[in-house]
């Protein structure tokens, strides 16, 4: 009302943003309760200042430890890092295999809705558990060893490339297929003929870039207990032997430069 | 031919695209269908090959009930009716020989395509298409390193690859710049007669239809409400068909575009005469 009136005079014209929240006591009560919830949660969660203070010191003496690091048991080392690299590359390439029939279900412009749905639910529920919690699930059922670590990141490669591969097709331009499919052309030729070529440099791509991330992950799982380079570390720091880790850090680090160089370097080729 | 009865479309939103449509072409001609958009030109032309579902009537191929058939012989009747699109629709990164072959998948088994295994008699038939249509030496570029016209010659190539016994075209030049349209036009309508193939093209450029088309269509609002040659359209059949509108210089500008086309390799002097006419 009050604002109308001044149109009409034309004398002040007002304007601010609109807020998200129009009533300014709800807007600054929703906000003050939020900074109160975060202070209490500090200090509910017993966080001991003391222990902050204690560890600190520690900290210092682990890193001198760590200098200079221990390359002696290169071979221990070697052969971890080899079979992170292995666990990688078989579950990366197990993952692309997997991922081509499960990405065309879950393009919506392609298959029937239910197969769809059912598609897109493994996609989703395959990628709702971290790949630590999966590869712990994975330690229990078949061991200690590789082959757990195998299964997490094929499990994790899987719902990632189809995801973007189904993501990738559904954002072909629809013309394409269409006229693919006016030439007569049944479905497996319009996946051999159309869709492939369009969506392979990208596939490939996402291929690559998930092998370089699961080298990643390859060292990660091994910590607990899923094989690989990881189980090396996790050894080596229950031992004490932080120059050891040290060592091994140092290679996760090369590895992982590696991989993201090789990674860049095959998808800059790809077109 | 090819007959439509009573053919009927509603969208799932509840758009009525076609009412009641019915025509027959029973002659090797090339019919145009004028309409304004969103009268059902592209709906109708889909609904012919089943890439849209038509809701009632009938589309009759020779003795054959398009709608009856179910998916493995409706890809059967699909390798009969050739299609060309506005925006070409080729697989770009494909080679525009593979473009051109994709006109046979209809009729090559899946491994065969996947190595790309084509009869030699389908390769040699894109050979002589891509030098009919001047694009002789393309073979192997990749389809989206061509430009608009070059594109749709490739697209109204890969159509004709396939041998139809019609040929459904949906707005081929409306992409184009006006000379490139009218030499894809008119390279569509020669190769129409060339090959005997009836062919339904929707364009919205009253102009070309009247000049390249045997037979006019004008369908307004999901009807057809004129059916007849490119003589008889006047400006009283374009305001049934777009509406009320001065459409006195679009008649005139057909009439010289006619005069002007007799005369041969006059290209290049039409387009100096339009721009000044338009200035």
């Amino acid at each position: 009302m009050k604002l109308s009136t001044e149109t009409q005079t034309g004398a002040e014209l007002q304007w601010h943003r609109i807020k998200l929240i129009e009533n300014p006591l709800i807007r600054n009560g929703l906000a003050l309760l939020a900074v109160a919830y975060i202070f209490w949660s500090v200090g509910s969660l017993e966080i001991e200042w003391a222990r902050v203070a204690h560890g600190l010191p520690r900290a210092v003496k682990m890193i001198t430890r760590m200098i200079p690091p221990d390359f002696g048991r290169w071979q221990l080392l070697i052969r971890g890092m080899l079979e992170s690299i292995q666990m990688a590359l078989v579950a990366s390439f197990l993952g692309m295999c997997l991922a081509v029939p499960l990405g065309i279900c879950g393009a919506g412009n392609l298959v029937p809705k239910p197969v769809y749905l059912i598609a897109r639910s493994i996609i989703i529920l395959s990628r709702t558990f971290h790949e630590i919690v999966v590869a712990i699930l994975f330690v229990k059922i078949f061991g200690f060893g590789p082959l757990a670590g195998i299964l997490t990141l094929t499990l994790g490669s899987t719902s990632f490339i189809s995801k973007m591969l189904a993501e990738d097709i559904e954002n072909m331009t629809p013309g394409q297929i269409e006229a693919i499919r006016a030439t007569g052309a049944n479905f497996p030729k319009l996946l051999i003929y159309c869709i492939s070529p369009q969506a392979l440099p990208r596939y490939l791509g996402v291929s690559i870039y998930r092998l370089d991330a699961n080298i990643r992950h390859s060292t990660v799982v091994g910590i607990v207990g899923a094989g690989g380079i990881g189980q090396v570390l996790a050894a080596s720091f229950s031992r004490y032997d932080y120059d050891f880790s040290l060592a091994i850090l140092l290679t996760i680090i090369a590895l992982v430069f590696l991989g993201e160089f090789f990674s860049n370097w095959v998808r800059s080729q790809l077109r | 031919m090819l007959e439509i009865i009573r053919l009927s479309k509603v969208y799932p939103t509840g758009t009525v695209a076609l009412q009641d449509v019915s025509f027959t072409v029973d002659t090797p001609q090339v019919v145009t269908i004028i309409g304004p958009s969103g009268a059902g030109k592209s709906t109708l032309i889909r609904c012919i090959n089943r890439l849209v579902e038509p809701t009632s009537g009938k589309v009759m191929l020779d003795d054959i009930d398009v709608r009856s058939l179910n998916r493995r012989e409706l890809c059967k009747v699909r390798r009969r009716m050739g299609m060309i699109f506005q925006e070409y629709n080729l697989v770009e990164r494909l080679t525009v020989m593979e473009n051109l072959l994709s006109g046979r998948l209809g009729y090559v088994g899946f491994w065969k395509t996947y190595r790309r295994k084509f009869p030699p008699a389908d390769v040699v038939a894109a050979f002589k298409l891509l030098d009919r249509v001047g694009l002789s030496g393309y073979q192997d570029t990749r389809a989206d390193a061509l430009s608009g016209g070059e594109r749709q010659r490739v697209g109204i190539s890969r159509a004709l690859m396939q041998q139809p016994d019609l040929l459904l075209v949906d707005e081929p030049t409306a992409s184009l710049d006006p000379k490139t349209s009218r030499q894809i036009m008119r390279l569509l309508v020669e190769l129409a007669h060339e090959h005997g193939t009836p062919a339904l093209v929707n364009i919205h450029d009253v102009g070309l239809a009247q000049s390249f088309a045997d037979r006019i269509i004008g369908l307004s609002e999901g009807r057809i409400v004129f059916d007849g040659t490119s003589q008889q359209v006047t400006a009283e059949v374009l305001t049934e068909i777009y509406g009320e509108e001065d459409w006195s210089t679009t008649i005139r500008k057909i009439e010289e575009d006619n005069d002007q086309d007799t005369q041969k390799g006059a290209s290049k002097h039409k387009d100096r005469m339009t721009r000044e006419t338009a200035a």
